[in-house]
């Protein structure tokens, strides 16, 4: 397990790996929303953490559908599920990769990112802490698109429309609480709500995934 | 008993392409694969491997004994031979690859990077991937695709020093491996009868 989550991190630092296309993604976009918006501190500052958040889970679904495709095309994922993994750790692994990769970044970034969306005060530490909480989730959802179009010819597209439904609810909470958070009043309930859909897709998601992926091996 | 195939049927994209297909593997022993295309060689194969499961009958080998190589080598292209070779050799819990690598002769290729490889080296890398990963019995999907007739003794040597170790193989393939230790399993006999004639009117029904 600990190999294959080592072969993945080496995999997406070298050439064509895809790492930082996330990042880069998110930076592009949230530079130019305030381009289109108009120089309004106070209106930017109003949408500032929910354009963050937006920003980030597009940014997550970008590389999704590299999280299974590749290892499909070139047999490696044939060999994976007759190896001694089970399924359920691989795409355990495969989400954490996905998340140590493209996730954790977006978290350390949007801080950054925060300032030039005029971002009030006090919201950079929930907007990070919410960030932080809710990109789990993503990756993991996300893995579970990618085990139900793994196989099909460009399915990066059906992948999103499969995926962004699922995103809702993480995406509500989590800017809820950057929201609430920027706006000094309390984020517990969101928070709350948010660290409970995170937990619930780590417990259970990885079982739909692999039980998806051993019929698309067929 | 190493491998016992009883009344297997399976099915390729739903329709069955084998019937009621029946072996044993002792240790030490090589099975060989024929057929014409299509007949099910690789369904076959990918069924025993429990990769899908079968339409009918059962497998039964000791857990944990069985390694597929397929038509495709699983390797990632930029990653070195070595790192390749070492990532299976943790995925299967062992660690010495050199042997792996002495025996293909990808000794003076370990430090190059698998995208980079010729056709044949990369099916010798995939090959020495069986070696890495300490299991007894190997199915293996045409494997000399690609290699060239030294690259085929090469092989046969591994498979007979394989066999003489107490491990087993069912392989699919067209050409004379050379494995005098090898018996021939012709699945011709073994072919579904073709499915009847869609029922078009009673569709409706």
């Amino acid at each position: 397990m600990i190999a294959l989550l080592a072969r993945d991190l080496r995999l997406a630092m070298r050439a064509g790996g895809g790492f930082g296309l996330g990042l880069a993604f998110f930076l592009i976009v949230v530079v130019l929303v305030p381009f289109g918006v108009g120089p309004q501190g106070a209106l930017l500052a109003r949408i500032a953490p929910g354009i963050l958040w937006l920003g980030a889970l597009l940014a997550c679904l970008l590389s999704l559908d590299r999280i299974l495709a590749l290892d499909w095309e070139d047999g490696s994922l044939d060999l994976l599920a007759t190896s001694p993994l089970p399924m359920e750790g691989i795409v355990s692994v495969k989400a954490l990769a996905h998340w140590l990769t493209t996730g954790l970044p977006l978290v350390l970034a949007a801080p950054v990112l925060g300032i030039l969306l005029n971002l009030p005060a006090p919201g950079f530490g929930w907007l990070v802490a919410s960030l932080a909480l809710g990109t789990p989730a993503l990756s993991v959802i996300g893995t579970f698109g990618a085990a139900l179009t793994v196989g099909l010819k460009r399915g990066g597209l059906l992948l999103s429309l499969l995926v962004l439904p699922l995103y809702m609810p993480t995406l509500i909470f989590g800017a809820e609480v950057a929201r609430r958070g920027a706006e000094g009043l309390a984020p517990g309930t969101p928070l709350a709500l948010l660290a409970g859909i995170t937990c619930g897709t780590i417990a259970l998601l990885p079982f739909a995934s692999a039980a998806v992926l051993r019929v698309n091996l067929r | 008993m190493v491998l016992s195939v009883c009344d297997l049927s399976v099915a390729r994209g739903g329709i069955p392409v084998l019937e009621r297909v029946g072996l044993t593997l002792l240790p030490g022993e090589a099975l060989v694969l024929r057929g014409p295309n299509g007949i099910g060689k690789t369904t076959m194969l990918r069924t025993v491997a429990g990769l899908q499961p079968p339409l009918a009958g059962r497998v039964e080998a000791a857990p944990e004994s069985l390694v597929y190589a397929g038509h495709a080598d699983g390797i990632k292209a930029t990653l070195t031979v070595e790192e390749n070779l070492r990532f299976w050799a943790q995925v299967f819990g062992t660690n010495d690859i050199s042997l792996a690598l002495a025996a293909f002769g990808l000794d003076p290729l370990a430090a190059r990077p698998a995208g980079a490889l010729s056709a044949g080296q990369k099916r010798r890398l995939g090959l020495a991937r069986l070696l890495v990963t300490g299991r007894a019995i190997w199915l293996l999907d045409e494997p000399t695709v690609s290699l060239d007739a030294d690259a085929v003794a090469m092989f046969a040597g591994v498979v007979r020093a394989h066999l003489a170790g107490g491990g087993a193989a069912l392989i699919a393939t067209h050409i004379d491996l050379r494995i005098p230790e090898a018996r021939i399993f012709d699945l011709a006999p073994y072919r579904a009868a073709p499915l009847a004639a869609d029922d078009f009117d009673g569709a409706f029904l």
